[in-house]
């Protein structure tokens, strides 16, 4: 599969602040790549330039290996769809899908055909005259993806589409984003600090933290084996142990536990263990937990009903743990002051820097 | 409760305010009412009432001097709005749009017309023009002479402040994503701004355009230092006319900037308010 944006050793400074700190990032053809991070890390400025509206300070962007340098925007290959929407108010929905292929002087046959074929896509071929003002947000975003899509660029950016809707509208657009790219096949390049939208949309996702590109995986991968406690605790909700590494297969647990675990550090290093909630079960204290599974024993401190699940805060020599329980019939409840066994499976658990 | 304070007693500080509004209303429109009043006397006199005739009327257009200086004040008010409209619209591109050394300095300086007196600007400019024209004299041996070209200058020297500041308002409340959305769609520079900034700041730049007319039409001071022989417009020449005595032509005159002055308020409010009215084809 070839490259469809490749970015090496990108870096954008405004005045002192750098915003955009060395990223090195290669997004393949006809891949949705998500770009995911907390408000002010650098996710805006990076696809702004990727489209051409900043330029970086060091470092290269090529689209398809083509160097872009100062190449301004409209000359690159790309299409942007803004958070904002930025459709033109003075023009009708068509004129608006219509005006990339103007300025690329299509014929009037082609533009029209076009735009209707755009316009059906979205199911907004009735709103074809009313003006942009007139339409719902989710209309109004999907005048904005049109008239992006219309241009059938190599790669789509697009910058928080979903973040002006309300919950309902956002998981449905998710969806039929989703679909939408899969079907026309075009890059997408998706900026968003959601990371369940992350999760659920994209090929790939890159966490960004102040500038940095601190990890690159399938969204699995992100939330399975995040690589920097950033990650553990940006993605999902994770607990995050203090421990210390004692050899290059066990580390050691607040308290003294020791539990079995592949690393890399150095022995003594200071390391967190990150477990997921889900990840814990829950065992009676004389109950026959399954061999190889790692266990604290512990005392209920709290215990949260959810509906669909149990939320119980559990105190343990290796700090207070928070375990999530499915409610199951039948799943055995355990009231607060209670002990028993929390215990895990090392292949759950990750070992991550402090 | 709307129905409850609605029957309410008015109090009398309410009165009072009601009242004292009406008396500024009056005090503002009574003169007008009496100038167009009387513009329709038939008497020498200006203040005696004898009957109502459009004799004064006849008189301005059959009066060559008040039709010369009205010629003169379309043409230059023409040419400076024309003028500083263009040059004043690309200024508050300028300080809004882009970022270039002495930027904030200019910014500042821009306004200073805005802020200066009247009688100093024409003092200035009449200063500006003798020295150039001096210097002219000296190189080339010839100078232009005071007139409609030194007038046209003066008024699109303080136009294009008054331009710059409606147009950069308006360009102000303009999303800039709107522009990067036009560039993202292959638009240049030059597209850009006529398919997408023009259009959207068009009530803007028409509101400065008539603005610029407004005044322009509307100077005396200005342009009562830099006119020339025989080249005044119509409001210093009945600013003249008062010096050399009032007839009731002065009422008729006034009464014709009067309503001029008013349909072009009149039009740049309109225009204000219904931005939506004007697309661009
Ligand atoms: N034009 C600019 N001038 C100065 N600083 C800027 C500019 N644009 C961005 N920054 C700074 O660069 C950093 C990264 O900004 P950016 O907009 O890329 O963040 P982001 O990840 O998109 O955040 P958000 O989720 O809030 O949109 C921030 O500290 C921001 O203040
Ligand atoms: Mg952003």
């Amino acid at each position: 599969m070839s490259t469809a944006v490749e970015l090496t050793g990108v870096s954008k400074l405004f005045g002192d602040v750098v915003a955009v700190d060395g990223i090195d990032l290669a997004i393949a053809d006809g891949e949705f790549f998500s770009l995911l991070g907390p408000s002010g890390c650098g996710k805006t400025t990076t696809l702004r330039m990727i489209a051409g509206f900043e330029f970086p300070t060091k470092g290269s962007i090529e689209i398809h290996g083509r160097e872009m340098g100062l190449e301004p925007p409209n000359r690159r290959p790309v299409n942007t769809v803004f958070q904002s929407y930025a459709l033109f108010p003075h023009m009708s929905v068509a004129e608006n899908v219509a005006f990339g292929l103007r300025m690329k002087r299509a014929g009037d046959a082609e533009i029209a055909e076009r735009v209707t074929r755009a316009l059906d896509q979205v199911q907004l071929l009735l709103r074809a005259d009313a003006r942009p003002t007139q339409l719902s947000g989710g209309q109004q975003q999907r005048v904005a993806l049109a008239r992006a899509l219309v241009n059938e660029p190599e790669v789509l950016l697009l910058d928080e589409p979903l973040g002006a809707l309300d919950l309902k509208l956002r998981q449905a657009m998710q969806i039929e984003l989703k679909e939408l790219q899969e079907r026309v096949g075009i890059t997408f390049v998706y900026v968003t600090h959601d990371q369940v939208e992350a999760l659920t949309m994209s090929d790939r996702i890159g966490v960004m933290d102040n500038g940095k590109l601190l990890q690159i995986g399938a969204p699995q991968d992100i939330y399975e084996h995040p690589t920097s406690r950033f990650v553990a605790d940006f993605i999902g909700e994770i607990n995050l142990l203090p421990g210390k590494v004692i050899d290059s297969a066990t580390v050691e647990l607040m308290g003294g536990q020791r539990v079995p675990a592949e690393t890399d550090f150095a022995v003594d290093a200071t390391i967190t263990v990150a477990v997921r909630p889900e990840r814990f079960v829950l065992f009676d204290l004389e109950e026959n937990v399954p061999a190889g599974r790692n266990r604290l024993e512990g005392i209920v401190s709290r215990r949260v009903y959810h509906g669909d699940v149990f939320f119980y805060d559990i105190d343990t020599p290796a700090g207070v743990l928070e375990v999530k329980e499915e409610n199951r019939p039948g799943v055995e409840l355990y009231e607060v002051g209670e002990k028993m066994l929390v215990t895990w499976d090392s292949a759950a658990m990750t070992v991550v820097r402090d | 409760m709307s129905i409850a304070s609605g029957l309410r007693p008015k109090s009398p500080t309410e009165r009072l305010l009601a009242g004292n509004s009406w008396l500024v209303f009056a005090f503002f429109y009574a003169p007008i009412v009496l100038l167009i009043f009387f513009s329709f006397n038939d008497n020498n006199n200006v203040g005696i009432w004898t009957e109502p005739s459009l004799r004064w009327y006849g008189e301005m257009f059959r009066n060559d001097e008040v039709m010369r200086a009205l010629r003169n004040s379309l043409v230059i008010a023409a040419i400076s709005t024309v003028v500083s409209t263009i040059l004043g619209t690309a200024t508050a591109l300028a300080l809004e749009r882009f970022r270039f050394r002495g930027q904030r300095v200019y910014d500042g300086l821009v306004y200073l017309p805005i802020i200066i007196p009247d009688v100093t600007m024409a003092v200035m400019m009449l200063l500006f023009f003798a020295q150039s024209f001096r210097l002219m004299e000296g190189l080339f041996g010839f100078a232009p002479e005071f007139g409609v070209g030194t007038i046209s200058l003066s008024h699109i020297a303080f136009n294009i402040s008054f331009v710059a500041v409606v147009v950069r308002a308006r360009l102000g409340q303009l999303d800039p994503s709107l522009e990067e959305a036009a560039a993202d769609l292959y638009a240049d520079r030059w597209q850009t701004f006529r398919r997408v900034t023009l259009p959207l700041i068009l009530p803007g730049v028409a509101g400065g355009a008539l603005l610029a007319l407004t005044l322009s039409l509307d100077d005396v001071v200005v342009t009562s230092f830099v006119s020339g022989p025989g080249a005044t417009t119509l409001p210093v020449y009945v600013f003249g006319l008062v010096r050399r005595g009032v007839t009731p032509l002065i009422n008729a005159v006034s009464t014709v900037m009067l309503v001029a002055s008013m349909l072009l308020v009149g039009a740049s409010l309109v225009l204000q308010r219904n931005p939506k009215s004007n697309d661009s084809e």
